[in-house]
Order: structure tokens, then sequence, then C-alpha cells
């Protein structure tokens, strides 16, 4: 069975094309053959953080116009098996996404026994974002711990309550929560909201908390997952959130700040 | 906090809360408006337009004083109605 899984906030720049490439990454290294779709029509930028923009050839609008096909667009990844990106065009026609096109790429991806379809919506509520996550069946909603990040993943949730497809049919796509820069310190310094104020606030499961850190940059930097990195904090929580994700009972990480030493405490 | 912390002068007080308290009313508001994709029961702005029209037959009270927010249980839903009085005096 596929799973069509959307990447969603609303609001731009908390962290859902990594989070994109960091999921897609974590699922295929589990064995899944999956597809990563970036629905930013116009802005194209999973291609830089997967590390393949010198790859493209063709991409998702070349595909709905039947100008490509999906196995001429699709690029393998050299690094994880199973794992396929779709770039998005650099058209300025927003129109270019239409539900009868996308829904053809998502049916023939199934159709090729991909077990997660990934899909990187873009920032806002406009068609794009409408696009990706229409035919979820389950969203990861990348929040960060700032009010209008809050606010706008409580859009999104209800927009994906009345306007999926699954909702339009009665059924509830699946939410989980990603909580992305997170800062230990400054949830204890009373100047960033916590874990549990956003899970209140939103009330949706959490699925992972991923803590500000230094490797993300160095990551898209060099066009490599985050997950990739083994030893940093951030990419270990997503191989945490993957896990929870694939219905393992994992303990949450990096939310508590670290121990520090009599002289850092002394001068801070 | 580190030491030197103690003497400085502006020591900061808990924004995050504050920022709690703003979004629980926000979105409360919103999603008794049906803001976004959030819907409330489709007869709630007509119940609150005739609601606030009683309250004003007896007192004097502005769109704002008045908060409406349906609250989502797991068996019922609750609709929580909050009115701000003008002082009396």
């Amino acid at each position: 069975m596929s799973k069509v899984i959307v990447v969603t906030s609303g609001k731009g720049g908390v962290g859902k094309t990594t989070s994109s490439a960091a999921i897609a990454t974590g699922l295929a290294e589990k064995g899944n053959k999956t597809a990563v779709i970036d629905f930013d029509v116009g802005l194209r930028n999973l291609d830089l953080i997967m590390g393949v923009e010198r790859r493209v050839v063709y991409d998702f609008v070349n595909v709905i116009n039947g100008e490509a096909t999906l196995k001429q667009a699709l690029i393998k990844d050299k690094r994880v098996d199973n794992l396929f990106i779709l770039p998005a065009s650099q058209t300025r026609d927003k129109d270019a996404l239409s539900q009868e096109g996308v829904e053809s790429v998502i049916e023939e991806l199934k159709a090729d026994g991909f077990d997660y379809i990934v899909c990187d919506s873009p920032a806002g509520i406009e068609k794009g974002a409408f696009m990706a996550l229409y035919f979820a069946d389950e969203a990861i909603v990348v929040t960060n711990p700032e009010v209008s990040s809050v606010r706008d993943s409580d859009r999104i949730l209800g927009i994906l309550q009345s306007r999926s497809k699954a909702a339009e049919r009665g059924d509830t796509v699946k939410e989980h929560l990603l909580v992305t820069r997170y800062s230990p310190e400054r949830v204890e310094g009373g100047d960033m909201l916590s874990v549990d104020d956003i899970v209140e606030i939103l009330s949706i499961p959490l699925l992972g908390v991923i803590p500000e850190s230094g490797s993300v940059l160095q990551a898209s930097n060099s066009g490599q997952p985050v997950i990739l990195d083994k030893a940093s904090t951030a990419g270990m929580a997503y191989s945490d959130a993957i896990d929870r994700f694939l219905g393992e009972d994992i303990p949450h990480r990096f939310m508590d700040i670290e121990k520090k030493g009599f002289f850092k405490k002394l001068f801070g | 906090m580190g030491l030197f912390d103690l003497f400085r002068q502006d020591r900061k007080k808990n924004t995050a809360k504050a920022a709690k308290e703003r979004l629980q009313i926000l979105i409360a508001h919103e999603h008794a408006m049906g803001a976004g994709g959030h819907k409330g029961p489709d007869y709630l702005p007509k119940l609150r337009e005739e609601i606030i029209a009683v309250i004003r037959k007896y007192v004097s009270v502005s769109d704002n004083d008045v908060n409406f927010q349906v609250e989502k249980g797991d068996d019922f839903d609750m609709l929580e109605l909050n009115i701000t009085l003008p002082d009396s005096k």
C-alpha cells in the first residue's frame, strides 16, 4: 500500500524542504521505495537541498504536460537506494499544476510500487500548497516555536480537515506535528514556546522535535539531507521521527538543556 | 543563567507565556469564525449576531466585548460565550 505524505506548514521558512528531504531520505534508508516531489512551482529548491540540482533534466510540470515520462523526470538518488526526487519546474505559470495532472502522477507512482510519496508543499495557502495536500493520507505539519508559525499551522490543519480529498469523502488525514528550530535554552529562559505549549494549542500528536542546529545549514550548503549527518542532533532527531512514523515507540531527545560545567554556569 | 546575568538591568519577563495566551485566544476566535478551513457550525455567525442584538437591548456592548468560542470535546462540543459588560457607575 502506497501512502501519500504532505509536508506542510502554511508559513514559509520553517523548514518544510529540509524536513521533506530528511523524511524522504529516512524512509528510503529503512528500505521503503520513496519519491519526494517538489510542489513549489516557480521556486524550485528541493533539488538543491537534495544535492541533485545539476541532474535536473525534466520536471513535474513536464510530466503533467506529457513532455516527458515520469521515468525520465525522476532523479534516482546516488546515496540511498529506493530514493527518487521529482523536481518542480521553474515556470512562472502558477496554474501549471492541474488537479488531474497531479493525480495522474501520484497514481503512476503508486502503480510503480512506491511505498511513500512525500509531497513538499510550498508556503502559503495558494494553489500549490492546496495541490500538495489534496491527495494526502498523512500530513506532517512543520512548526517553529513562534506565534505566526503556530497560527499558520492551525490554519493549514483546518484546510486539511475540510478541503483535502480524504475530508471530502468523510475520512481524515492523519496529522503529525514536527517542531523544528527548537531551542531548549530559550524555552527555559521563558522566551520560546515549549513543545508542550504547541501541542496543547494545535492538539495533534507530536512526531518529533528537531533542535536548532548548525548542521542543518551545513547540510543544505553541501546538498546532503541532514538526516545523513548521523553525528548531528538534528540528524538524530529526524531519524527518531522516522522511527516513530514507522510505528516505533521512541522517547523524545534534545528537548532539555545540556548540562553545563561549573565554569560555563558561572560565566554564562 | 550565569552569575553576571544577575546584575543585568533588563531581566526579561516570560514572553513565551504571553505568546501562548495570545495564540489560544486568537485560535479559538478563528475557529469560531470559520477562518482558514476551520468550520464552526453554519449557524454560528447568525447566532452570534442575534445574541449580540439581544444583549444590546439591555446594555451597550461593542462587538469586541462578546467572545464566542466553540470547543470540541470527545463526546460533545461546547459553546462558550464571554460578555464583558461595561462599568456600571
